[in-house]
């Protein structure tokens, strides 16, 4: 491959058609409006947890979209390292917090002393005495 | 000397170095910058539901205006496409038009983000009043700085466009910021999912 195709290759990959654009916005927009419908309008009031669940996953569907529709990420993209960065930085991210929450959760569930006002759920303890 | 041509080659003739190694090396930025909103994010998560007595999301937040404001945001992403395709096309006058309106939008989505925040600290809601407050601010405030010195990196760039025009080392510049730009929608997108709409949720 010479020098020249290889430049005239990244341009492209970096730019994206009219039509990436626009599909793109449109998916944005559709799994944008979803979730706020779901948390205005209290779709699944009784169930908050389905709620969480759903707009989490359309949330991790639209980043996929920008990504692609938007930043143009794909294999070929400077040879594959942006792909490449990209995953070990997602790696990362999902160590940093799965583990914070993971060890956070058990620090406050075991350094609250048993029987404490602060061990029940939704107990309001003194205002004062907080940060 | 005759046979040379035919004699299987293992270097490289051409100069070993990317092309756009500066595109490369600005992705491996956002990435990092990727990690400092992961460490944010990581630290709402965890503090988010702790108010010290204080209001929490449900009392505070307003979603329909964080919905015109993630509306600003992902229309300023798309804008900022067009300005892409203008400048492929090289067609400056219009590259300029799609850029000063990318401006605008993230101009109206800060305008909207320090209203908020204002009103917040204007009804004792302000960073000091309890974890979840002191980590909504960080990283909300942290997502608007790096709009904010967007929008100023877009103003320096709109000058030089109309100064010097579609020259090579601008065109590298507009592409670098396209993926700052949208890779602030990406985080934006977090932002709205985590903070906002599972914030209000009970």
């Amino acid at each position: 491959m010479s020098g020249d195709a290889h430049e005239h290759d990244s341009a492209i990959e970096h730019s994206g058609s009219l039509k990436d654009y626009v599909t793109g916005f449109l998916l944005a927009v559709m799994l944008t409006a979803i979730p706020f419908w779901l948390v205005m309008a209290k779709v699944f009031f009784a169930q908050p947890g389905i709620t969480a669940a759903i707009i989490i996953a359309l949330a991790v569907v639209q980043i996929v979209i920008h990504m692609v529709y938007f930043l143009h990420m794909n294999t070929r993209a400077e040879g594959g390292w942006s792909l490449l960065a990209l995953l070990f930085t997602t790696m990362l991210v999902v160590i940093a917090l799965s583990g914070s929450l993971w060890v956070m959760y058990h620090l406050d569930h075991n350094m609250m002393p048993a029987g404490s006002p602060m061990s029940m759920p939704g107990a309001n303890p003194d205002p004062r005495n907080m940060p | 000397m005759s046979e040379a041509p035919a004699m299987p080659r293992y270097y490289l003739t051409t100069e070993h170095h990317p092309e756009n190694g500066t595109l490369l090396g600005f992705w491996l930025y956002l990435m990092s910058d990727c990690l400092v909103f992961a460490c944010l994010f990581a630290v709402y998560a965890v503090l988010g539901r702790h108010y010290a007595g204080g209001p929490t999301g449900a009392q505070l937040f307003d979603l329909p205006v964080v919905a015109v404001n993630t509306s600003l945001l992902l229309l300023s992403s798309i804008t900022y496409g067009f300005a892409m395709l203008a400048m492929n096309g090289n067609r400056l006058r219009e590259t300029l038009l799609w850029l000063a309106l990318t401006g605008a939008l993230g101009a109206g989505f800060i305008g909207l983000e320090l209203r908020e925040f204002a009103h917040l600290v204007a009804e004792g809601a302000g960073p000091q009043r309890s974890a979840f407050l002191s980590s909504f601010f960080t990283l909300v405030g942290t997502h608007g700085l790096h709009v904010s010195f967007g929008i100023l990196w877009l103003a320096t760039l709109m000058v030089q466009l109309a100064r010097h025009g579609l020259t090579a080392a601008n065109r590298r510049r507009v592409m670098c910021l396209s993926m700052f730009w949208h890779f602030l929608d990406v985080v934006w997108i977090g932002v709205f999912t985590v903070v906002y709409l599972l914030g209000v949720l009970p």
